[in-house]
């Protein structure tokens, strides 16, 4: 199984550019995006609203049933298993390229995200999570009076 | 290919050069292909595709997967930092037997498409005997 802990937003690990540099040189000599053989699998790409985040993952072949999504305080945990890929004694494999297996991914968010108000879809092998800000947690702004 | 951009540059560059540049940029697929019986399976990883937006073709033996992704960036969002990229996907197959087009079957389902291709009648080893003279 694969677990990932470094986090694709903080700037605490110093390897991360060079662990993405290399991932991107492998993806460059095979010709293929497979990550399968990579440190951090899934890949995810994180997007940015006013109060809240939305992260995506691909995960091709999963169902909604496959996928657990966890959340606590800053920490987004993403775990699934991929299903069994079609066996019997009678067939001949040509080619296995897609991934398999089971992974565990958990990436540190930027902020605290309010656990109700999480609204994750699958679409097309797709996994998009929008996640929103607490109230309490948000800055807020301070009126300065005059004399 | 290996350029680490940001997926909307990407679709904005490409949209920007027409088809041809388009096609240059796409990915792979993963794949798996087996054979059973007189059939054979290729599944075809395409994370982000619609079902609609899948394209097989197959000319002689000359198998075309594609698949065109709709930019699906979040309304009022901005990109904040990206581990992977979007974009189309292509893959070209030369297959070896005579496939029965009447009898594909294509299925695509959670951004995997699944290909069953069986073999034609005509295709399949006849013995011929040999007379002597």
């Amino acid at each position: 199984m694969l677990q990932t802990v470094f986090s694709p937003l903080s700037t605490s690990d110093p390897f991360a550019d060079m662990r993405r540099m290399q991932n991107t040189m492998n993806r460059l000599f095979s010709g293929a995006r497979a990550s399968g053989q990579s440190a951090t699998y899934p890949p995810v790409n994180f997007w940015a609203g006013e109060d809240s985040i939305v992260m995506t993952t691909e995960l091709p072949g999963l169902g909604e049933e496959d996928i657990e999504l966890t959340v606590k305080d800053t920490m987004l945990s993403i775990r699934g298993t991929y299903p069994d890929p079609e066996s019997n004694d009678d067939i001949v494999w040509h080619r296995r390229e897609r991934v398999g297996g089971t992974f565990l991914r958990s990436v540190e968010l930027p902020f605290r995200v309010n656990p109700d108000h999480i609204e994750a879809r699958f679409e097309n092998g797709v996994l998009t999570v929008e996640m929103q800000r607490p109230e309490d947690d948000k800055p807020k702004r301070i009126k300065i009076k005059a004399n | 290919m290996a350029q680490e951009i940001a997926a909307q540059d990407t679709r904005d560059v490409t949209a920007g050069n027409g088809d041809a540049n388009r096609r240059a940029m796409a990915f792979t697929p993963s794949v798996d292909i087996f054979e059973r019986d007189e059939t054979t399976v290729i599944m075809a990883d395409m994370p982000g595709v619609a079902p609609n937006d899948v394209d097989v073709t197959l000319e002689r033996q000359v198998l075309t997967l594609r698949g065109t992704v709709n930019p699906d960036a979040p309304e009022g969002y901005r990109a904040l930092s990206s581990e992977y990229r979007v974009g189309d996907y292509v893959r070209i197959f030369t297959l070896s037997d005579e496939i029965d087009q009447a009898k594909i079957k294509a299925e695509f389902k959670n951004g995997v498409l699944r290909l069953e291709l069986p073999r034609s009648a005509e295709t399949k080893p006849k013995k011929i005997s040999v007379k002597a003279a």
